[in-house]
């Protein structure tokens, strides 16, 4: 199985997007870089009672820049799976693999495996980085420092799991498409929830919620940037949780095992789908 | 016990039936070849047996393992009618890769024999990217032989190849016959099949229209006399009817320059065997 991950490692290290992922991360890190040293540049001279600035805008910046990698990411595990099943077999990749002894099973296992070697240490280090960049230029560091990070990495590879899936069933493009459409509706059900806060709506928070644990990348993202903040208090609290980038909601302790048994429901799809495809 | 069984084999894909019922066996060192116009199922059976396609019915097994498990996928070599190695390795890596696949011990030695014997051993450095047509075919041979199977697929082998590939190519199967390596050859090219295969199955529509050596195939079709009055041709005579005719006619005071017994060819008895299938 480690030899189809390392096929597929070396597959994504040759790939032109993974190049053009690194220039777009480099390009952010600096304008990131650039954007928190001016939102610490000028606080404010009388912020009102009981709002605590400093942790305020190092909140906001570091969700917004959690949300950019979030993304970046999620473009990246898509990339690497999108044309895993369907796609390679179409390009006549596929075939010479999956006659060989190794089932097809491992095969996609070893794929999402390959995927991850990739996207886990891209989003830890550039999460990271993002991190200390607030924490030099803005003086502000997060509550939680380690359990954010690795939620963001396990959203990210939620949304391989789900690229891995549609990679057997749909073409390379439609399962793109696909994949990010998925992507925008837990966006969309985060900005909702941000916005039943506001309005107080019990029906519009639901909504937000199911639609969150239906798709856990957007429930573990929500869950991340409420532990950056985690022992906010006050005003503070409050206008985090007015959003956008802050706040965000406590997924509760279950998240961690739902996001696992998510994983493994669609990685299961996944392989059913793929053990009764002809080729 | 033979090489591939296949018996009753059956395949639909929605109301169209692609194989309706085929038998076929080949044996331990034995080469078929496998005709049939496009659309006659040969591609479908060739990839039941190396488990890329579920069989509707039927049953086929490679050295007594039913096809498609990992025990059958270890006894074959397959090389795909559309095929593609990732363009940056070289040919040695592509190799090294099915080695390991395979669980082949074969190592360095394994890999040059086979570069040798498709006659890639001065590639050297250059990636598959920049391998001719013709080149990638003969990896794709180079590859299917790794971990030395003991039934051989190959699905067109020579369809990208110039003469002097084809010739190479028919140098590999006599070779693979003096080991005793079962060959199912598939292939549009008669003369080829004619030239280096025990047995030929046709079919058409997805049913075994004829099966035989190309000397079973091929029936009489008269014996012709080069006479001194002109030539004569005796169009229900066998060969064991030549010295007798040649008797008469010289009793009759005819001088005989030269005699031949008609055969149909290969093409022929082909397109008796498919008929109107022709596509």
């Amino acid at each position: 199985m480690l030899i189809i991950a390392v096929y597929a490692l070396r597959e994504a290290l040759r790939r032109k997007v993974f190049a053009v992922l690194l220039v777009l991360t480099f390009a952010f890190l600096g304008l990131y870089w650039l954007g928190v040293r001016q939102a610490f540049a000028n606080p404010p001279d009388l912020p009102p009672a009981g709002l605590d600035s400093r942790e305020f805008a190092g909140a906001i910046v570091l969700g917004l820049g959690m949300f950019a990698i979030l993304f970046l990411g999620s473009v990246l595990a898509v990339f690497l799976t999108l044309g895993v099943v369907r796609g390679d077999a179409e390009r006549g990749l596929l075939q010479p693999l999956v006659t060989r002894p190794l089932g097809r099973t491992q095969l996609l296992a070893a794929r999402l495996l390959g995927a991850a070697f990739v996207c886990v240490p891209y989003v830890v280090v550039v999460n990271t980085a993002a991190i200390v960049i607030v924490g030099r230029a803005g003086g502000w560091w997060p509550d939680r420092l380690v359990t954010p990070v690795l939620e963001l990495a396990a959203a990210v590879m939620i949304l391989a799991a789900l690229s891995l899936l549609g990679s057997v069933f749909l073409s390379a493009t439609a399962n793109g498409i696909a994949v990010f459409m998925l992507f925008g509706a837990g966006l969309v059900a985060g900005i909702l929830g941000q916005i039943a806060e506001v309005v107080n709506s019990h029906t519009l928070s639901q909504i937000s919620k199911i639609t969150a644990w239906a798709l856990p990348f957007e429930a573990l993202y929500q869950d991340a940037l409420n532990r950056i903040t985690a022992d906010a208090s006050g005003l503070t609290e409050f206008a985090l949780d007015l959003g956008p980038f802050g706040g965000g909601r406590p997924g509760g302790s279950l998240l961690p095992l739902w996001a696992l048994a998510y994983l493994g429901l669609v990685f299961a799809a996944a392989a059913l789908g793929f053990a009764r495809r002809d080729l | 016990m033979a090489a591939l069984a296949v018996r009753g084999l059956e395949k639909r894909y929605g109301r169209v039936t692609a194989l309706g019922g085929v038998d076929l066996e080949v044996g331990e060192g034995e080469l078929v070849g496998l005709l049939g116009p496009n659309g006659a199922g040969k591609s479908t059976l060739v990839k039941i047996v190396c488990g890329l396609v579920r069989a509707s019915a039927g049953s086929a097994e490679v050295c007594g393992a039913r096809a498609g498990t990992a025990a059958a996928r270890g006894a074959i070599g397959y090389l795909a009618e559309l095929f593609r190695f990732p363009g940056w390795y070289r040919a040695g890596e592509v190799l090294e890769l099915h080695q390991r696949l395979a669980g082949s011990q074969g190592g360095e030695a394994e890999r040059r024999e086979l570069l040798e014997l498709v006659g890639l051993e001065d590639t050297g450095r250059k990636r598959v990217d920049d391998f001719s047509k013709g080149m990638q075919q003969r990896l794709g041979i180079a590859q299917a032989l790794v971990g030395s199977p003991r039934l051989l697929l190959l699905d067109e082998p020579t369809s990208a190849l110039d003469p002097a590939g084809r010739r190479t190519v028919r140098g590999v199967l006599e070779e693979l016959r003096r080991r005793g390596i079962a060959v199912l050859l598939n292939s549009h090219l008669l003369s080829e099949v004619e030239l280096v295969c025990d047995r030929v199955v046709i079919l058409s529509g997805g049913r075994v229209a004829a099966a035989g050596t190309p000397d079973e195939l091929a029936h009489a079709r008269g014996v012709e006399i080069e006479t001194g009055s002109g030539l004569k041709r005796f169009e229900t005579a066998v060969r064991e009817d030549a010295p007798r005719l040649v008797a008469e006619l010289v009793a009759a005071g005819e001088r005989i320059y030269g005699v031949r017994v008609l055969t149909t060819t290969l093409e022929e008895a082909y397109l008796e065997a498919v008929g109107g299938d022709e596509a």
